[in-house]
């Protein structure tokens, strides 16, 4: 309310200087100075509205949400949902598998895609041309139209079921190499210059003198991955059968197979609450590089 | 990293780039180009091989010729999943340009309650396929989700959101636009902000209405990301798969089964292969002449004006 009165009071200063005008037109002054504000935030909650719902539900037990699902307005609330869901073992497995996978393929992301951004944007080879071309057209090409012949190569190689099977395909992404391509040859050429009269070799110019300076594209290159894979659904469905391979978000979706019969309301709300924690807690902390990284991703 | 730039520069040293061509840069690239060759450009090559033979599970295929599109072409559920897709992205894009238009105009602003809005807005970009179809089968849950709910307390006719075909694709197309309006959102606020001041002053100055402002200014400025952020989103939402599956598994009747989730049947539940690499090559093509045919309209537009 406090906050609600300093804002009016300012506006009575701009309007009338009079000091009889009550809270009622006061707050009456407010809404119409505040239109846009308030629908904002009507919007937000709006938004928010399916969230806050499962949030709601997972927070009550199975049996009162057997009677109806306003129990949710009131107490009492519980936590025996997300205990229940650590009595699956399998799930700290499918986390620790999908931490594996997304630090991992975030990791090998950044090498290849630096290694290859240097080469590109710095030194002269054959072919160099061509070859970038076809990385281009490789940004084109969907997930889809290679998922059959992959499934056969990684059968082929007994590659599924493992974790570089969950990995290795993420690496082939072009997005990254043109990002890297990009930043690299914004960075001036004088310090190359200036370390090639080092006796600095092309490897050592790229990791003690180039690399540090691309720190931002790292990051966004780097948030953008790991999102990525942390929230891949297709090729880990079709790689990972077995339970002990899969990730987080294949786990959760297979273990609602029976929605809504065998197991309670609130047991699946929580199920969705926790597998949103871990994401949500990155999102708050680093919400500007993400937004930033996603945003500029997009516009490939 | 201006200090020892300045420095740099100070030396003035000329240096003879060397012309002749090293194969060092290529061991640079190698790595990548490995992993390219074999994860996309192989594959792509061995698919359209695969299209064109009958294959079971691992068998080496006999080849068919053109037979798996003629043979796709004349089966109902394939046809059906194209008119789906096609209409799920005209569900989809639409909704989620105006909105994130909106959304952007009405953010446009550096202060704090703008940038938590904002945030709240991008905040389900973050989440999981698996996530977001959770929660969204949980609130149209008859009886009891929040949707009944609210009908009820208004006192609508109850929908059966994901088990009435005429509604299914569009609760699927309802969580979707709700997991993916953050991108929409960000990409038109940008472009906004690169609109310079003095243009909306000199308008200001000259009378300009709101909505003049608006036409004159504003639209003609953001013309470019419009058309991105409809690109964007027609190649994203027609590769449609885990929402539908995991929301209606494609049903009822089929009618919400995308193009992706034919593939993956095929493909993968019925082991045709062949049937499932000639329908991803379709979708392929279907995705590469939405871009083509935005990036063609765009130019037209651009070039008229």
């Amino acid at each position: 309310m406090s906050h609600l009165n300093q804002a009016s009071a300012s506006e009575v200063c701009v309007r009338s200087p009079e000091k009889s005008i009550s809270w009622l037109q006061n707050f009456g002054m407010w809404l119409a100075n505040n239109k846009l504000l308030l629908v904002l935030i009507a919007c937000s909650l709006l938004m928010l509205a399916p969230f806050l719902w499962t949030v709601g539900l997972s927070l009550k037990s199975n049996q009162e949400l057997m009677l109806g699902a306003s129990a949710v307005f009131h107490f009492p609330y519980t936590l025996n949902n997300y205990a229940d869901i650590f009595q699956n073992s399998q799930v700290f497995r499918w986390l620790a598998n999908s931490l594996i996978v997304s630090i991992g393929m975030t990791f090998w992301v950044l090498i290849l895609s630096s290694l290859a951004g240097y080469a590109f944007a710095r030194l002269e080879f054959p072919f160099k041309k061509i070859i970038f071309v076809i990385i281009l057209m490789g940004l084109a090409v969907p997930e889809q139209a290679v998922i059959m012949a992959r499934h056969q190569i990684f059968s082929a190689l007994e590659m599924h079921n493992s974790y570089v099977g969950l990995i290795l395909p993420g690496l082939s992404a072009p997005f990254g190499v043109f990002l890297m391509t990009q930043f690299f040859k914004a960075i001036p050429p004088e310090l190359d210059e200036a370390a090639t009269l080092d006796n600095a070799n092309k490897f050592q110019i790229f990791w003690y003198v180039l690399l540090p300076l691309t720190l931002p594209a790292q990051a966004t290159l780097g948030i953008l991955t790991f999102l990525t894979s942390w929230n891949d659904y297709f090729w880990p469905l079709i790689s990972a059968t077995e339970q002990e391979m899969y990730t987080l978000t294949i786990g959760i979706a297979s273990s609602q197979q029976n929605f809504a019969q065998s197991e309670g309301l609130g047991f699946l709300a929580s199920q969705a609450i926790f597998s949103a924690l871990p994401i949500i807690l990155v999102y708050i902390f680093f919400q500007k590089h993400i937004v930033t990284a996603v945003a500029g991703g997009g516009v490939k | 990293m201006e200090a020892p730039l300045s420095t740099f520069g100070e030396i003035t040293v000329t240096i003879v780039k060397s012309s002749r061509t090293s194969w060092t840069g290529l061991l640079f690239v190698l790595p990548f180009l490995i992993v390219f060759i074999a994860m996309i450009v192989i594959p792509l090559i061995w698919g359209i091989y695969l299209s064109l033979h009958k294959v079971d599970l691992f068998g080496p295929g006999r080849f068919i010729g053109l037979e798996n599109y003629v043979r796709l072409f004349s089966n109902k559920i394939f046809l059906q999943t194209v008119i789906n897709t096609f209409y799920f992205v005209l569900l989809t894009v639409p909704a989620l340009t105006l909105i994130g238009m909106g959304l952007a105009l009405a953010l446009n602003k550096e202060s704090p309650v703008q940038n938590i809005v904002r945030g709240i807005f991008f905040s389900s970009t973050v989440l999981s396929v698996t996530v977001v179809t959770l929660i969204w089968r949980i609130i149209f849950i008859p009886n009891d989700g929040l949707m009944s709910n609210i009908f009820t307390a208004m006192d609508w006719q109850p929908i059966a959101f994901l088990s009435d075909p005429n509604w299914s694709l569009i609760s699927v197309a309802i969580a979707t636009i709700w997991w993916c309006i953050g991108l929409p959102m960000m990409l038109f606020v940008a472009a906004l902000q690169q609109i310079p001041s003095d243009l909306y002053e000199a308008a200001a100055i000259d009378g300009a209405r709101k909505w003049q402002r608006f036409y004159y200014i504003t639209l003609p400025s953001i013309t470019r990301t419009i058309i991105l952020v409809i690109i964007i989103e027609i190649v994203m939402q027609f590769q449609l798969f885990g929402q539908a599956l995991l929301m209606t598994q494609g049903g009822p009747n089929n009618s919400s089964r995308s193009i992706v989730m034919f593939i993956y049947d095929a493909g993968f539940r019925r082991w045709d292969v062949g049937t499932a690499a000639a329908a991803s090559q379709i979708l392929f093509l279907l995705i590469l002449v939405a871009a083509m045919a935005q990036f063609f309209v765009s130019r037209k537009k651009g070039a008229s004006q």
